[in-house]
């Protein structure tokens, strides 16, 4: 039998994304790709993957999941929910386990997510990945297109998710440590390419205001509500280009953030965009979240976006193995700093985990 | 040379702005600009995507500071070749039939014409591929005569069938998949604009030229089928054959 993961209830919005397809939005075909690229490459350190590969992507309710191969390590990482660990399919109730760790589950074991708390995403990474054909490059689900991840759409009860290993490696299970996945309360932005749109009145509003993201939001864009920003210019805007992170003002005047799933061209003047650095936090952001706007340089941007690409580059080095008990136990003395000389051991042996990682 | 701005869009996307208004001139720059920036494979460059009036370059700032590639932007522009003619050009069938047209009387009362002269004028009118947007594989069709000029629908439709030949404004276009339409639906095409499986491809490029064909409604359904079959095959730069009206 294929080794494969069963989806017995699929939350509300379940897919599979990886970090997208660039180089086609000239014939119309979106980037796509994560919400939360951040998550989705620390859910892929944990169980040994290389940082882009496809994972299921949660928004707001988690799926219930049957393991259909001898064994596998997952990992999950993003806001935070139960996550539960049952024996069987007719168990009522398991063990609870916290996110941020990979976990190795055995045939017929169900993993079940409940609600997401504090913030809308996460990603379940399983390692070695799924076995599905990549479309364009990449293994994302783009809705609206119908194509990408599992059949093109979002996941179902019943649907059986292929996985390239039928076993987990020996490897140690592992924890992630200090890593940044808040949502944000202030995203920054570059102002343009149209802020010359926006009276100064409007560009005031926009900046000094606060807006809570509204129902209506998807994985297109994330829609606010809040004080509406005044355009005098509010004539026929002739489409162009759209840039991640783009902020467009429609004729009610309230902002729309552009995300993942953005379409490649637009015809509403675009104020701002958001920063790069900081599109991962706003995919994190939930219905009802506030946020501010702030606005930088350029420059400002460009150097947060270095900052961010290091610490990208560094996931691996935040993670912690766990396990055995007195491993978890050597730990806890190694971080209250009580057994020095148990320090260099311990680091050789990370150092080595590390450099077996893709 | 055009005159042109450089603006910012964030810091990954610029965008080379040639003017605010749909016009052949405008974009004739713009998709030479493009074609430049695509010869020269500036190492941080992940794509071009041209519209009416600007190219959005999407890069790396990793590998290409704003500073670099407006600089090299600005290089490219100063002795620009302008392409006229660079894209393929295209015969699609198109059928008016009034049974798939659920808005062509419309459009012939608002523009004071007789159906059967919307469908000469719309037909005889070669387009120009402006971008395409939207959606994969709509490519947007200009100008249509300024005789078929109207608005759009106050109120989009929700769903309209893949194929439907719709215009507004001065664009017309073929709705390569089932999705909302705001625009007039003056008849459908039989041929597959978006080709989804094995690897999603699409029909026309910027700068490709389009001139829509004529069918009966009996040869538009041989032409579905054809399509539905995957033996229906238009090549560009030839007459499209096996018409029969």
């Amino acid at each position: 039998m294929t080794p494969a993961i069963h989806v017995v209830a699929p939350g509300v919005m379940t897919t599979i994304q990886d970090l997208g397809r660039p180089g086609h939005q000239r014939i119309g075909i979106p980037v796509g790709g994560a919400l939360d690229p951040v998550s989705l490459r620390a859910a892929n350190a944990l169980v040994g993957n290389v940082p882009g590969a496809g994972a299921i992507e949660i928004l707001y309710h988690g799926p219930t999941l049957a393991i259909e191969a001898s064994d596998v390590r997952m990992a999950f990482v993003g806001a935070n929910a139960v996550i539960e660990i049952l024996p069987d399919a007719s168990a009522s109730s398991g063990e609870r386990i916290e996110s941020l760790r990979s976990i190795r589950l055995q045939r017929g074991q169900i993993v079940k997510i409940g609600s997401l708390a504090g913030s809308s995403v996460m990603y379940a990474a399983v390692e070695g990945g799924f076995d599905i054909q990549p479309v364009l490059g990449s293994v994302s689900t783009y809705l609206r297109g119908g194509f990408g991840g599992f059949k093109g759409r979002a996941l179902r009860a019943g649907d059986q998710l292929p996985l390239r290993r039928d076993s987990a490696s020996d490897q140690a299970d592992h924890m992630i440590e200090d890593l940044d996945i808040s949502p944000p309360s202030r995203v920054r932005v570059v102002l343009g390419p149209q802020n010359d749109y926006f009276s100064d009145q409007g560009l005031a509003t926009f900046l000094g205001s606060s807006y809570a993201i509204s129902l209506a939001s998807d994985r297109m864009g994330m829609k606010f509500e809040g004080p509406a920003i005044d355009h005098p210019k509010n004539y026929n805007f002739v489409s162009d280009g759209i840039a991640p992170g783009s902020i467009q003002v429609p004729g009610n005047g309230l902002p729309i953030i552009l995300l993942a799933d953005r379409q490649t061209t637009g015809g509403y003047p675009k104020i701002a965009t958001v920063i790069s650095a900081d599109m991962p936090a706003v995919g994190r952001l939930r219905f009802g979240a506030k946020i501010t706007f702030e606005s930088v340089t350029i420059e400002a941007a460009q150097a947060a976006y270095r900052e961010f690409a290091v610490m990208l580059d560094g996931i691996g080095d935040k993670l912690v193995p766990l396990g055995r008990t007195d491993q978890d136990l050597t730990l806890t003395l190694l971080h209250s700093n009580l057994v020095s000389g148990v320090v260099d051991a311990y680091e050789g042996a990370l150092h080595a985990v590390r450099s077996i990682r893709p | 040379m055009s005159e042109y701005r450089v603006l910012t869009a964030g810091d990954t996307a610029l965008v080379v702005e040639f003017g605010d208004c749909i016009d052949r001139r405008l974009s004739t720059w713009v998709l030479s600009l493009a074609r430049a920036l695509d010869q020269i494979r500036l190492d941080g460059i992940i794509e071009t995507v041209p519209t009416y009036r600007s190219l959005i370059v999407h890069y790396d700032p990793l590998r290409l500071s704003a500073t670099s590639l407006t600089s090299t932007i600005t290089t490219l522009m100063a002795d620009l070749r302008v392409h006229e003619d660079v894209g393929r050009k295209w015969h699609i069938p198109a059928c008016y039939d009034p049974s798939i047209a659920p808005d062509l009387d419309y459009v012939a009362a608002e523009c004071g014409l007789t159906p059967r002269q919307v469908v000469e004028r719309h037909s005889g009118t070669t387009y120009h591929v402006y971008m395409i947007g939207f959606m994969p594989g709509l490519a947007y069709l200009g100008d249509v005569p300024a005789e078929l000029v109207l608005p759009r629908r106050p109120s989009p439709r929700e769903l309209v069938p893949p194929g439907s030949l719709a215009i507004a404004t001065t664009m017309t276009c073929v709705y390569p998949v089932e999705c909302p339409a705001g625009w007039h639906l003056i008849g459908r095409s039989p041929v597959e604009f978006l080709t989804r499986r094995p690897t999603p491809t699409t029909l026309l490029s910027p700068g490709d030229q389009v001139v829509f064909t004529p069918v009966s409604l009996r040869e538009y359904q041989r032409l579905l089928g054809m399509a539905a079959q995957g033996i229906l095959k238009i090549a560009p730069n030839e007459d499209f054959l096996g018409v029969a009206v």
